[in-house]
């Protein structure tokens, strides 16, 4: 159980060389060698969603995936797409809706919902949102705001392409 | 809709929509949430918990785990048990009540499988967790009373030795002639028997704690994920002996509690121990097992209702015989009779009822601990009511909501009481129903309800009248003996840059007690939002009091922060009248200024005020010794709570076919008094909603015969998601509380008190047509193809 292995991956931009046990869980590393504890574990068992993060550009659960399979990989979590104001806009929309109370689910909330904002396309019907976040447990809000937030964010978005084209 | 209260003036932000401040830093992932913390030289605690639901232990063998390289302790229950005293969970205004001594671990027998036997300490959890295979624990399995009728009957095994049956409480009401009702051949009477299932609340952060001791001071600090910091500070004192001054609650950021983290947990209190004994920081987080297994269980109610009306459908009695189940012990200090008692005394309480009989038996089983949850007690009471009523209405040929109008206290009625003795004040059923009908345009959805079934679509429409308990008296808890107050206190102070700083002992936990505490502080103290900074959830800093449960935080502690705001702002006035030679009368605060109240004018900012009175005292007039301080508190008087009332309908397509319940539509209108802000009041409902429908569609602790929980992982534990959720429908009549000057009741637990029967009257509604019919909870598609084959 103390054998440990090297990793070097890039978290937020930065580089990070780390010796983890085999069986450390990425969420586990990112939270308590790596300080970032904006993103959550809820379930361990990669059903409520609550660790999802981006592992090179698709959103994982952090639960399921252990450290040293993130050797090598590009890891953005919410403190890193907050910092780089990549999802501010989002970040307002559920702000202003309310769209969080607790804020336990948030992190991994925001990381899926920015995964579908980023799809491409034209902005997803309210049923498509619901789709897109059912992954995604949360007990307090009953889910309308956050749908109400990202189909907000997904019309500006999609108005501002359509401004500037 | 748009609220107007007596406030409306600049700086009037009770009644806006303002966003929560500070929710902006949990969306950037800066919330410090329990398990957040790292403290110096922390070490991690696990359990190794009975897997028998009864069970002698013969054989405890832990040499193993302790030789294990990083195990820094382990403990059995007799261990922990010369460090912590054990308790007992009743409430002596629950007459009859009882519930033996409960150790913080198994002692000798263990009494749910789940219970935590052997603790064990170690430099990370991993490691305490590989110390716990290594445990050996030999147990001789006892008969397992798991039905909560079969424990109550004479030959069933008891659960404990020392009490001549599995009985923990029983109540009786009986109010007017009920036999005559049922009697009388002119009477409509149905009977009917409702079964709702065990749920949890699998809140999104489980359980978590860290203790932290200073033997130097002998201080404990518990850092704690939950609703009540001073009733822990309580707790914690009598059990562990630490003299209650010197144990200090923190709770920061909590992620989602719901009435789960309120109670007393065997685990929680052997880490508080643990770090006392080894002198160090202890964390404990639970798994999500661990939060099946051991976080309190909700409703297990069994429940037989009889009802008459007269030929005019007026009611005449009600006869209800509920009981429930408990598991092995009455959770401490809130006790476990609550829930029921609630179900007898709410049921019929938004109607003109003459007659009521109730019996209440409270069964002790083998079964996880089952205390208060969300809307405790309410979504029974409920669902059985209008379950009744809708019989009552297809029994008597009468529209459902026809026959509701028929029987509404009147809004014009109140003061008045039920049966129960329950008392109303303020409340608008009649005006909430209209209200709701124009919303949902309930004639058009019945006639598409007619249309669809002649295509073989199957659409019903649910009403549930409802009232909720809020801002509790002293009469809920302190009465009984519990260390839990009902006054909550705050405290506000203007600090030397001119803002404002406040601290409350109502706790928040994303409802929004910190928003709407600053609201009223800005509001009364004429300052912009963002100069209120409000600290909640700490012994050692704020003022004594109850903390947010029972839909409390906004009413009693938002009408503490009112008047101590009105008293800081008094005597900034009386400074700055003497600063100014004038007359306090004659001034006021607005953005932030000292003005001339008619003309407006300004005549100093609050930071200059500030500033004088802490740098430059010594230009204050000759005998101004200025306070900037103020504490209030409140609790309700004259009324035992303060009811709120709504109306729900729900609207669903049930499939024949597959038994598959959709939700298309959910309707409320609620009547929380004085609306502080709408949207939280809105966000609060809907959650709650869902919450509720969870329990009527999905949620359910699923038992074998032998006690072993059958579903404890959220795959098999099913939850609302967000593609099977509606968008729900809110409006709002506001009649404002007598008991306060703020006029805010409470608005956390009514969508979920609602929402399940709610939902079963949908279900049946639109099931009638097949000749099937639902009565417990949750309606699995099983159940409905089930009650299908039975009803065709």
């Amino acid at each position: 159980m103390s054998a440990t292995l090297p990793i070097t991956l890039t978290v937020n931009g930065e580089s990070v060389s780390a010796d983890v046990a085999p069986r450390v869980p990425l969420v586990d590393f990112l939270r308590e060698t790596l300080g970032l504890t904006g993103t959550h574990l809820g379930c361990a068992h990669g059903v409520c969603g609550a660790c999802t993060v981006r592992v090179d550009g698709a959103a994982v659960r952090g639960c399921l995936m252990l450290a040293v399979q993130a050797d090598g990989a590009t890891v953005e979590t919410v403190e890193g797409v907050s910092d780089s104001g990549e999802i501010a806009d989002l970040q307002d929309a559920f702000h202003r809706h309310n769209a969080l109370q607790c804020g336990f689910c948030t992190a991994g909330m925001l990381m899926t919902a920015a995964e579908l904002l980023d799809a491409g396309g034209p902005p997803p019907e309210r049923a498509e949102i619901r789709e897109h976040i059912s992954g995604n447990y949360c007990r307090c809000t009953g889910y309308q705001s956050i749908v109400d937030a990202v189909e907000e964010v997904a019309q500006a978005r999609a108005a501002d392409k359509g401004g500037q084209a | 809709m748009n609220v107007t209260t007596k406030y409306d003036r600049p700086n009037s932000y009770i009644g806006s929509s303002v966003p929560r401040p500070n929710a902006a830093r949990l969306l950037q992932g800066r919330g410090r949430y329990v398990d957040d913390k790292i403290l110096p030289r922390m070490l991690h605690a696990a359990f190794l918990r009975s897997p028998h639901a009864h069970a002698r232990i013969t054989r405890i063998d832990t040499e193993a785990a302790r030789a294990l390289p990083g195990v820094v302790a382990v403990y059995d229950g007799a261990e922990i048990a010369r460090h912590v005293t054990p308790w007992q969970g009743v409430l002596t205004h629950l007459a009859g009540m009882r519930s033996p001594d409960q150790p913080a671990l198994a002692i000798d027998v263990a009494r749910w499988q789940g219970e935590p036997v052997v603790m064990v300490v170690a430099q990370s959890r991993a490691i305490a967790e590989d110390a716990l295979a290594l445990i050996e624990v030999e147990y001789d399995p006892l008969p397992a009373v798991t039905d909560m009728e079969a424990a109550l009957t004479e030959d069933a095994p008891r659960i404990h030795p020392e009490i001549d049956s599995n009985l923990c409480w029983q109540r009786d009401i009986d109010a007017g002639d009920v036999e005559a009702a049922f009697d009388d051949p002119a009477n409509t009477v149905v009977e009917r028997r409702f079964t709702f299932g065990r749920h949890t609340g699998v809140t999104l952060e489980p359980r978590v704690c860290i203790g932290d001791y200073d033997p130097s001071e002998d201080r404990l600090t518990m850092h704690y994920s939950g609703q009540a910091p001073h009733m822990m500070q309580s707790v914690l004192s009598r059990h562990l002996g630490v003299p209650e001054a010197r144990v200090r609650v923190i709770a920061e950021d909590v992620g989602g509690s719901f009435g789960i983290k309120i109670h007393t947990y065997g685990d929680e209190i052997a880490t508080m121990a643990a770090a006392k004994l080894l002198k160090r920081p202890v964390k404990f987080a639970a798994d999500r097992l661990e939060s099946f297994m051991t976080d309190i269980h909700a409703r297990d109610h069994r429940v037989t209702a009889r009802a008459a009306i007269d030929a005019e459908g007026r009611l005449q009695a009600v006869e209800i015989d509920d009981i429930t189940g408990i598991g092995p012990y009455s959770v401490y200090p809130r006790s476990s009779g609550i829930e029921g008692n609630q179900v007898i005394n709410l049921i019929g309480a938004p109607y003109e009822l003459p007659a009521y009989r109730a019996r209440l038996r409270v069964a002790f089983q083998n079964k996880v601990p089952m205390c208060q949850y969300r809307a405790v007690g309410h979504p029974i009471a409920m669902a059985v009511m209008e379950g009744i009523m809708d019989d009552l209405a297809a029994a008597s040929g009468r529209d459902p909501v026809e026959l509701r109008r028929i029987n509404l206290r009147a809004d014009d009625s109140y003061p008045s009481a039920s049966p129960q003795g329950m008392k109303f004040a303020d409340l608008s059923h009649q005006a909430c129903l209209d209200k709701l009908l124009d919303m949902m345009d309930y004639e058009r959805l019945k006639a598409d309800q007619d249309r669809l079934r002649a295509q073989g679509v199957y659409r019903g429409i649910g009403f549930v009248n409802m009232v909720e308990v809020t801002n509790p008296s002293p009469m809920f808890y302190g009465v009984g003996g519990a260390p839990i107050a009902a006054q909550d206190g705050a405290t506000a102070r203007l600090d030397a840059s001119g803002a404002v700083h406040v601290a409350n002992s109502i706790t928040e936990q994303g409802q929004g007690s910190e928003s709407i505490l600053a609201q009223i502080t800005a509001d009364v103290m004429g300052v912009d939002l963002a100069d209120v900074h409000v600290t909640t959830g700490d012994t050692a800093t704020v003022p004594y009091g109850g903390g947010t449960w029972a839909s409390r935080g906004a009413g009693i502690g938002g009408e503490a922060m009112l008047r101590a705001a009105t008293a800081l702002k008094d005597q900034v006035l009386e400074v700055a009248a003497a600063i100014l030679q004038g007359r306090p009368e004659a001034l006021d605060i607005r953005a932030g200024n000292i003005v001339d109240r008619d003309s407006g004018q300004i005549r100093m900012g609050l930071a200059d005020l500030g500033r004088t009175v802490y740098y430059r005292g010594n230009e204050l007039p000759d005998g101004v010794a200025p306070e900037l301080i103020a504490t209030r508190h409140f609790k309700v008087s004259d009324y035992p709570f303060v009811f709120t009332n709504g109306i729900m309908a729900s609207h669903v397509e049930v499939d024949a076919e597959t038994g598959i319940v959709t939700l298309l539509d959910h309707w409320v209108v609620e009547d929380v008094g004085t609306i502080l802000n709408e949207k939280l009041v809105d966000e609060q409902i809907r959650g709650g909603v869902v919450q509720g429908i969870g329990g009527a569609l999905y949620e359910e602790c699923v038992y074998s015969e032998d006690g072993q929980l059958q579903n404890a992982t959220m795959a098999d534990y099913l939850v609302p998601m967000a593609g099977e959720m509606p968008d729900i429908r809110i409006a709002h009549v506001s009649t404002p509380t007598r008991t306060s000057e703020l006029g805010a009741k409470g608005a956390g637990e009514a969508g979920t008190a609602g929402a399940p029967g709610a939902v079963m009257n949908a279900v049946n509604d639109a099931l009638r047509p097949l000749g099937a019919r639902l009565s417990q909870m949750p309606m699995t598609p099983e159940r409905v193809l089930k009650s299908l084959r039975q009803g065709g």
